[in-house]
């Protein structure tokens, strides 16, 4: 199998790694780059844990190859440190085991930066891709909504 | 033994063409063992699950002009191969004149799929299940195909051959998606049904679109497709025939839906048995029609 060297970056630092074929996004991410906070949950696109922003644009990165991203931007649940959804999921008690709660973010995240203001309908469609099994996600968008209000104010 | 639930892409060659004619040739010279591939949203799931194992993924995204969506008011909707779904659903263009194309986007698994799932994708995947290929049915879409003779065109309506099979022959690769200018005051809905109301694979779903015709005996040509339940998807000409030819009613309506459910030769899966989508359809198509109706008179 075939190698294929690339450059990106990701969390604002320039990366240049080789990679094999068959490596996706998400692979490099926990195990070249040690960024552990991107989970794999269902590697079938269907969960979201694994979710991060690739130009700008969230993806589930189980389903990106990592040959592909030379010279993208790439913003794992590591990059957002200080992100006032954080402190609200916390706030709300919108995190329990915690295992979706990266891509949770991610999403969110994607969703407040094309729509700052997001009523619980658009809440829920955005997040329909983050499967959480603790929360029953009723405190996951009163999380989204508090952050869009810190925001906005 | 622990078998790992969570397993890895299986070993290929990823292959990265600069132009349309390089990714072509590659294609043709290894017709059994390459595959194209867009957003990889398929592919990726049946390659972890032993169903898909080729040596060579081609990767057609960045090719000449196939990242375009472009609307021209006389000539009508282009979509290219690689624009993701996200894209056509945010489109000013697409929301005003082509609307049951960005709902049938809207329909697709959840936001984060769709920035990588492509409409050209969906089509090429040839699932009797693709969500957006009613829409692509009802609006006339004609595909752009590059191959070893250049440009071919075909109608989308004679594109699909069986489940995964299409008129597409080694080494033609799907270039975009023509639409001409839907008929004028026209309306269109998808109606999907799904284990879930969000993100789930469609059971059955139902794609309409109704528009004024005087040329015809009712007034309305009404076009119907019905998704997962033949080998292709299924354009329900009878049904389409019946309500061309005679004024536009309940009755006809009803029975415009038997004819519809009649032409379904569904399968069991794990989403849902042949019987319960059988009946199914017939809801769902009755609702479609009447939904339709009503847009169309608003």
């Amino acid at each position: 199998m075939s190698f294929h060297e690339i450059q990106l970056t990701v969390n604002g630092n320039l990366e240049h790694v080789t990679v094999p074929s068959n490596m996706t996004l998400m692979h490099m991410l926990r195990e070249v780059m040690a960024l552990t906070g991107t989970k794999n949950g269902c590697s079938a696109g269907e969960c979201g844990a694994c979710t991060v922003l690739l130009n700008g644009e969230p993806v589930n990165s189980c389903m990106v190859l990592a040959a592909e991203c030379d010279g993208a931007v790439v913003i794992t649940v590591e990059g957002l440190a200080g992100d006032p959804l954080q402190d609200a999921l916390i706030h709300t008690g919108g995190v329990q085991c915690g295992f979706c709660t990266p891509g949770v973010l991610i999403s969110a995240r994607a969703l407040l930066n094309r729509n700052p203001n997001p009523n619980d309908e658009e809440i829920k469609e955005a997040l329909v891709g983050n499967l959480c099994r603790c929360t029953g996600y009723v405190r996951i968008i009163d999380a989204v909504k508090e952050a869009a209000r810190v925001k906005t104010q | 033994m622990v078998t790992n639930t969570h397993p890895t892409l299986p070993e290929f060659e990823y292959i990265q063409p600069k132009t349309l004619a390089e990714a072509s040739e590659f294609l043709a010279m290894h017709a059994t063992e390459a595959r194209p591939f867009l957003g990889g949203t398929d592919i990726f799931v049946r390659m972890r699950d032993g169903f898909l194992t080729p040596k060579y993924l081609v990767d057609v995204k960045n090719l000449d002009g196939t990242n375009e969506l472009r609307f021209d008011p006389q000539s009508g909707l282009t979509v290219g191969a690689a624009v993701c779904m996200n894209r056509v659903v945010a489109s000013p263009d697409v929301q005003r004149i082509y609307p049951v194309l960005a709902e049938a986007c809207r329909s697709v698994a959840s936001y984060q799929l769709r920035t990588r799932a492509t409409v050209v994708g969906n089509i090429c995947n040839a699932s009797p299940a693709g969500d957006t290929i009613g829409a692509c049915l009802v609006l006339d879409g004609v595909l752009n195909i590059y191959g070893k003779g250049g440009l071919r065109q075909e109608a989308l309506s004679t594109f699909f051959l069986g489940p995964g099979k299409t008129t597409l022959k080694p080494g033609e690769i799907v270039t975009s998606i023509n639409f001409p200018l839907p008929p004028q005051g026209c309306a269109g809905v998808y109606l999907k049904l799904g284990r879930n109301r969000l993100s789930d694979l469609s059971i059955v779903g139902v794609t309409v679109l109704a528009a004024p015709d005087s040329s015809l005996p009712s007034g309305y040509r009404i076009r119907i497709v019905l998704a997962s339940v033949a080998p292709v998807p299924l354009v329900a000409k009878h049904a389409e025939e019946y309500l061309a030819a005679r004024p536009v009613s309940t009755e006809s309506l009803l029975e415009a839906v038997r004819l519809a459910s009649e032409a379904c030769s569904p399968i069991d899966d794990i989403r849902g048995s042949a019987r319960y989508r059988k009946m199914m359809v017939k809801n769902l198509t009755a609702k479609a029609l009447n939904a339709a109706w009503k847009k169309l008179h608003l």
